[in-house]
């Protein structure tokens, strides 16, 4: 039997039953749907996640005081339990490593902010002239922080985009000064509209020199400081130049945890990645029902084609083109389902992008293309069974039902 | 050498513990071209030698040479060739797939046996008009009467040009008229070359035959010419 004789004879067979045919293809479809909607959720909270920490920008080494937050349990542990200071003069220091391109310290807390009648809470953010390039912030008007000095507390400040707004509406905010906390402070820029990053909004900050924020809130430590590479190949290199020259500035001790992006963003990758997998993993238990499906719908088939397959037999069909015209009819089953199904989890992902705008709710190629194998494969695989069953009919007995 | 020879051919069928001897120490001789009738009461054996002729089954003892090859040990792929291109069959009830027309059912051997396309509706053409269906192609056999369906059964049957020619009862599930219509069709069949071979319960239809086989209890237990004008 020729190749496309197979395909035509299974194909008339199968829009011969189209109630069984519906079953079928509905089965397939609804496990191939939920594979598309479930790892398009997924893969969406992943991009999602991913997309918010992007926006700190790469090769970014993080670091913050105190050993405790990752592993590493040493000798420094038991001796030192609260972290000493981290201070500007650390920030400073990590210049001298070679492969550093930029250092922003960065010093935070909550203070009042006040501009004629208008008085509202804010969070302010004590950082140096590098954190704008290091952010890849844009300045709407007026300029950054000031370079210089670090230990300077200088009375400028720089204001997010929203908090501008609310403070002076449409008169210029450039040039005028604002009351944070007991200082009086001249407004020099205000940043470009940018959102979250880092787990502060951006739009709603006031950004003064690190000192200026030091003393606001009457500290010496420091938040966190961000270490900028020349490269990302660098990022291994700085990690270890920094840990050596904090150690060195500590007398032997490290009480500082370093942080890479790469770290993070793994991490959450990973995880999401995992969730991801375990709920497609979930949806293709219904591929695996749709299949078993599949194989009973198949030998209900051949049990009422009984007759018919006697009959080819005696014609001259060898077992061989019995069981290849049964694995068609089912492949093209699972296929036809599974093209239903990617329609319909098409549509679905459509919906959660609707209800959920912000959650990019795409299912991933890889899904989809599983999804589609996967149902295909367990057609054929679900199908073998009841053909090699017809294959072996005998053709007198199959011939003397009716 | 004859077309069919059939050597101490056994069937057994064993149902539990008990043995049905289907056939018994068949001993046939067939010519090609003859016309024979198998006749005799129901559960003789008809049916089952004659699957056996077909190949579609397997005697437990004994050889079963066609046209000199002795096909009882050929594999099931060589003896569906065997079927394919040597031998055809009509049954009582016709066995035509319901979801394809008579055009279709026609084509099915020619189909399976890998002609193309262009050769296979040539042929197909050919036998509708041959067959008096070509009105009647593209219509489903629920939509064919009788006669008509067991005509689309003969010209599937005989679109491979077959050696021989088995019919099970070919008129048990046709009126008289139409039955001998049928018959009539089938020795055409046979007049231009084909071995013919019919089980039939109806006496004045085996009586056509040239040569009549009756069976009993798996045996054959006479095996006559016909009574014709010999030559003088
Ligand atoms: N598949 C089978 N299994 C068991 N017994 C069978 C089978 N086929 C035929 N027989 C038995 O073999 C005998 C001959 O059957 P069959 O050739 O069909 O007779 P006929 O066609 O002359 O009526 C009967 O007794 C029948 O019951
Ligand atoms: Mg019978």
């Amino acid at each position: 039997m020729r190749p496309a004789d197979t395909l035509r004879f299974a194909t008339r067979a199968a829009t011969a039953y189209p109630v069984r045919t519906a079953l079928m293809m509905l089965a397939m479809s609804i496990g191939v749907a939920a594979v598309v909607v479930l790892t398009a959720l997924g893969d969406g909270a992943r991009r999602y996640v991913l997309a918010e920490f992007s926006a700190l920008g790469s090769n970014l080494v993080i670091m913050l005081p105190g050993r405790s937050e990752t592993g590493g349990f040493g000798l420094g542990n038991l001796i030192s339990t609260t972290p000493r200071d981290l201070t500007v003069q650390d920030a400073e220091a990590l210049r001298r490593a070679p492969l550093v391109e930029r250092i922003a310290p960065m010093a935070v807390g909550n203070s009042e902010i006040a501009f004629g009648g208008r008085l509202r809470e804010v969070m302010v953010l004590g950082t140096t002239a590098d954190y704008l390039e290091l952010r890849r912030f844009r300045m709407a008007q007026g300029s950054f922080l000031p370079a210089g000095d670090a230990t300077r507390a200088g009375s400028v400040a720089v204001l997010g985009a929203k908090l501008r707004d609310e403070l002076f509406g449409h008169e210029a905010a450039v040039g005028r000064m604002i009351r944070l906390g007991d200082r009086r402070l001249r407004v020099v820029g205000v940043l470009e509209r940018s959102g979250q990053g880092l787990g502060m909004n951006s739009d709603e900050l006031v950004i003064v020199p690190v000192a200026t924020a030091q003393n606001l809130f009457d500290t010496n430590t420091l938040f966190r400081v961000l270490i900028e590479t020349r490269s990302r190949e660098a990022l291994g290199p700085v990690q270890r130049q920094v840990e050596d020259l904090m150690r060195l500035r500590r007398g032997g001790e490290l009480d500082v945890t370093l942080i890479t992006q790469d770290a993070i963003l793994g991490t959450f990758d990973r995880v999401l990645l995992a969730l991801t997998l375990g709920v497609a993993g979930i949806a293709a238990i219904s591929l695996a029902v749709a299949g078993i499906l599949v194989m009973n719908v198949m030998l209900v088939a051949i049990t009422q084609r009984t007759a018919e397959i006697g009959l080819l037999k005696a014609l001259g069909a060898t077992g061989g083109a019995i069981r290849n015209a049964f694995l068609v009819e089912a492949a093209l089953l699972s296929l036809a389902g599974a093209i239903a199904g990617l329609g319909i989890g098409h549509a679905g992902a459509w919906g959660l992008r609707i209800a959920f705008p912000v959650l990019p709710a795409w299912p991933p190629d890889w899904a989809v293309a599983a999804g589609l194998g996967t149902a295909v494969f367990t057609g054929v695989l679900f199908g073998v069974m009841p053909a090699r069953r017809a294959a072996r009919l005998d053709p007198i007995q199959a011939l003397a039902r009716r | 050498m004859a077309q069919i020879e059939l050597d101490g051919i056994q069937r057994i069928f064993r149902l539990g513990d008990s043995e049905v001897h289907a056939l018994r120490d068949i001993e046939l001789r067939i010519e090609a071209g003859e016309y024979l009738s198998v006749m005799g009461p129901s559960g003789s054996g008809k049916s089952t030698l004659l699957n056996l002729l077909g190949l579609l089954d397997r005697p437990n003892a004994g050889h079963y040479h066609l046209e000199g090859r002795d096909v009882t040990t050929l594999d099931a792929d060589e003896q569906a060739r065997v079927r394919s291109t040597r031998i055809g069959f009509v049954f009582q009830s016709f066995h035509l797939v319901s979801r394809l027309t008579a055009a279709e059912n026609i084509a099915l051997p020619l189909m399976l046996a890998g002609v193309d396309v262009a050769e296979r509706n040539t042929r197909v053409r050919r036998a509708l008009n041959d067959f008096g269906l070509a009105p009647r192609a593209h219509h489903k056999p629920e939509e064919l009467s009788g006669g008509q369906r067991q005509r689309v059964a003969i010209a599937r049957a005989t679109i491979m040009q077959p050696a021989v020619l088995l019919a099970d009862e070919p008129t048990g599930n046709l009126d008289r008229s139409t039955g001998h219509e049928v018959t009539e069709l089938l020795e055409s069949l046979n007049r231009s070359g084909t071995t013919l071979i019919v089980v039939t319960h109806d006496p004045t239809m085996g009586e056509r035959a040239t040569r009549r086989i009756r069976m009993e209890d798996g045996a054959i237990v006479s095996d006559a010419a016909a009574p014709r004008e010999l030559p003088a």
